[in-house]
This record gives structure tokens, sequence and C-alpha cells, in this order.
């Protein structure tokens, strides 16, 4: 028994000189920083691996905050920098992290940066803050933060980890935005907060723009299930452009 | 070290928490005095807004009332700013009637508490504001609310919350929920105080004079919290409006 912990101790530390060197060297010969493979870590969740499309994680902040343009960019802002900088540190540390308490583990630095990311968006973008509300905490329970940590984090380098975390949150960002577009534009005639359709006056001879001829705007498109549709026509989209994503039946 | 022994995930669940903690209180403390500016700046601006300043003036034209704007025009509305004690006598003035925290306040007896007002002075009509701390669903909710110089008629309200579920509760803060407490009454007709009651199924129409407003669907809680908030907390005032000699209107 003891021989054998000794073994398997000793085949450990060989293991890991091989990964020490193997990071080494992928970060400096035998991968470019740049190469098609780190490309794809950060295009495959953009289309084929969309974690809210695809994956179908993280819908409830896609429905809470897409409400408006800016909120939703900048709530993805958030999630980026929390998935890129969680990735990192959990990559890091993969192989100091005890395994029973790896969840754990996860959890904590997960839940620091969100709080970093918090405290930093309080202190200087307030406003911005108070309409995030409790959504920038709620980054804490996002699963596709826990799932990215879980299932890529702690079996890959430093740099690939980073890049994955970046091209998640940017997938998750691109349906944000592009949900965000259509509930602003449709619900309240805006985008980014600027009357893009003309201006909605008390009466139609004050309003401008589409207003004039009667246009009235979409108050369903603010309430939480049209994002729910939109998310859904976006998968329909998409799996009619991308049919290696129909399951079989 | 063996990486699956219990003391190895101690050592190491140790030094993370020591070292995360002091990373976020480190945090917490460098940027508190930028937050704690925030706060008061919206707290201003929320001030400004229960009495209709809305958009002011800045290099010659009106802008929306921004909340980097709010300090200077509270300078400029605010004429008084006092904290009154249950019997209506003044205890605090200034800054640091400004300063009195509602929330530690609410968590002593009524005779320990501090009851700030403010008075403004916009247009020349004259407004006292009171705010208003309470509890909703969740938690907190708070708000404050301008009476015009009869001290009955309401100019304006504004509501905020902590953790109202969004889209019920959470509908307090806007506007169209909150102008229906404009020119409501906080006595009834026999002069007695009730403050605004949220009432669901209201079926007052535009009735002003029924202490009464509509509800908002699926926050009936919300909604009683904003009734007794409004009621608990304007009483605390009479005391302090029927010293007033030089008040428009007799409070009985």
């Amino acid at each position: 028994m003891a021989k054998e912990n000794n073994n398997t101790a000793m085949s450990e530390k060989e293991a890991k000189k091989k990964e020490m060197i193997l990071f080494l060297s992928n970060s400096e010969e035998k991968e470019s920083f740049l190469s098609k493979q780190n490309m794809k870590l950060l295009s495959d969740p953009l289309n084929d691996d969309n974690p809210i499309t695809v994956q179908v994680l993280g819908i409830c902040s896609a429905l809470a905050i897409t409400v408006q343009l800016q909120a939703a960019i900048v709530m993805s802002l958030a999630v980026m920098v929390v998935m890129a900088f969680s990735n990192m540190i959990i990559s890091m540390m993969r192989n100091l992290i005890p395994s029973r308490i790896r969840i754990i583990v996860q959890l904590v630095i997960v839940a620091a940066l969100v709080i970093l990311v918090d405290q930093v968006l309080k202190a200087f973008l307030y406003d911005l803050s108070k309409q995030l509300s409790v959504f920038v905490g709620l980054i804490i329970t996002n699963c596709i933060v826990m799932g990215r940590l879980e299932a890529f984090a702690l079996g890959n380098g430093v740099y690939k980890s980073f890049l994955d975390g970046i091209g998640n949150a940017a997938g998750y960002g691109l349906i944000l935005v592009i949900v965000a577009f259509f509930r602003e534009l449709l619900g309240s005639g805006k985008l980014f907060g600027f009357e893009v359709l003309g201006h909605k006056g008390a009466t139609l001879a004050d309003s401008t723009g589409l207003y004039a001829f009667g246009y009235e705007n979409n108050g369903l498109m603010l309430l939480a299930p049209m994002a729910l549709i939109i998310v859904g026509i976006i998968i329909w989209v998409q799996r009619s452009r991308n049919r290696k994503l129909i399951e079989e039946a | 070290m063996n990486r699956n022994s219990n003391a190895y995930t101690f050592i190491f669940a140790i030094i993370m928490v020591v070292v995360v903690g002091a990373l976020l209180a480190f945090t917490s403390i460098s940027l508190s005095d930028r937050q704690n500016a925030n706060v008061k700046q919206e707290k201003m601006q929320n001030i400004l807004y229960t009495v209709g300043v809305d958009s002011v003036e800045q290099n010659g034209a009106m802008v929306p009332l921004s909340r980097p704007l709010a300090e200077a025009n509270f300078k400029k509305y605010i004429t008084k700013q006092i904290a009154l004690n249950s019997k209506g006598e003044v205890v605090e003035e200034g800054d640091k009637a400004f300063q009195v925290d509602l929330a530690k306040e609410l968590n002593r007896t009524v005779e320990e508490q501090k009851f700030p007002l403010y008075e403004a002075e916009v247009d020349g009509a004259k407004y006292y504001i009171i705010p208003l701390r309470g509890t909703g669903l969740w938690d907190a909710i708070w708000g404050y609310v301008s009476l015009k110089d009869d001290v009955n008629t309401i100019k304006g309200v504004v509501f905020d919350h902590k953790g109202e579920t969004t889209g019920l509760g959470g509908e307090i803060t806007k506007a169209w929920f909150q102008q229906r407490f404009e020119d409501e009454k906080i006595f009834d007709s026999s002069g007695n105080l009730v403050g605004v009651s949220v009432v669901k199924g209201y079926t007052g129409g535009s009735n002003k004079d029924d202490n009464a407003v509509d509800a908002i669907s699926g926050a009936t809680i919300t909604g009683d919290g904003v009734t007794d908030m409004i009621s608990e907390r304007l009483k605390h005032y009479l005391p302090y409006f029927k010293n007033q000699t030089d008040m428009k209107v007799a409070v009985k």
C-alpha cells in the first residue's frame, strides 16, 4: 500500500514535470499565440457552441437585463471580466486545488471577482449598477461561469483558459446584445437611449418620425417573456442555417 | 504534500479565505468614499425630484437633473434641513440633519428617533419633504414624499427598494406608479391623518380626495408596505406641524 502510494506520488511528480515542460513549450514554440486551435476557442462559443442558444445556459440574466442595449453591454462586459479572470486563476491553481473542495474553491474565486466588479461599478458607474441591481451579484450563479471552470479551466493551460473565458462570455454577450437590440427598438423605440424612431408626443401632431403615422411601441417587448421568444427565434434561425446542431429525433 | 490529505485541504482553504478576504476588504475600503459620494448625490437627486425639479439650468440650457448636478442644485432649492424628535422639537440642523440615517433610526424606539425634514422653495412655492422608510416583501423600501404648504396635498413622491421583485414590487420605482400620488391628500375629510393607501382593485379613477391610489398587480405586499410606510412616518411629524404658527392651514 505504502509502496503504491509512493509510486503514484512519483508518477504525479513526473506528470507535473511533463506538464510544466508542455506548458512552457506550448506557449513558446509549439503553438503560436493566435494559432487556429486557439482561435477556435474564441469563435466556437459564438456559433456552434454558444452558451445560450446551444447549451441553453445563463437564460435568467438574458431575460432580465435585455430591456436596454446599454445595460446588456455592461452586463456582458462584467461577465467577460469575471469569466476571463476566474478561468485564468483556476487554471493557474489547477494543480494545487484539492479535488474534494474544488467546487467551493471555484465558487469563492467567482464570488470574489463578482464582488470586485460590483464594487467598481458602484464607485464608477453608479446609475448603471443600480439598473443591473441584483443581476451583477447573480453572475456568481450563472451556470456558464461554473461550467467553463469545471469543464475547461481545470484541465487546460492559463492562456487557453483565458481565451475560452473571453470566447464564452462573448457568445453570451452576442445573444444578449441581439435580444436587447430588438427589445429596446420595438419596446421603447430607442437604441442606447436615443429616440431612433422619432419622438412620441402627447398627440399625433406633436409626434415626429414613425409616431406621426400612428406607430405605437410594443409594451410586450419590455416584459421578460418576449426575451424568451426572441431567444427562441434566434435558436430557430441558427439551426436552420447550421444543420449539424439539430439533434437526431 | 499529498493533495488529498485533510491537512492540505484545510491549509489550502484557510490560505484562500484569508487572501480573498483581505483583497475584498481592501477594495471595499478604498472605494467606499466614492461610493458614499454617489449615494449622497442620489439622495439629493431624489429629494429634488419630489418637488418637481427634474431639469435644471446649466450653461444657459435646461438639462435633465443628473446625479453630478444634484449637489449644487440641492443647495439652491433646499432652504432648510432639520431633524426633529418625537415631540416635534428641532434637534439637528443642516448637514447633520441630512446625515440622519433612517435605517438606523428605525431600530430605535420612537422617543429616541430623529425625524429628518427638508424645506424647499421652487418658483416661489414652499414644500416640505419627508423621508420614508419601511419594509416591502423581501427587504427595505424607502422614499421621499413632498407636501405642498397646506401640509396636506402631495406634490410628488419617489420610491426605491433594496430587493423587491423586478417587474412586480420593483415597479414602485417607476414614474407611472409614483405619478398616482401627485395631488393626493394625506388627511381624510374629517381631518385625521391617514396617509395614502395603495389599494387593490381601486375604482376611484382620478379621484384625488379619497386618500387612495391603485395598486400594482402582483405587488400586494410591497404596496401594503408603501401604505404603512407613508402613514407610519408622517404621523411623527404632526407635533412639529401643529407647533408651526405661521402655517397656512391649521392641522388638527
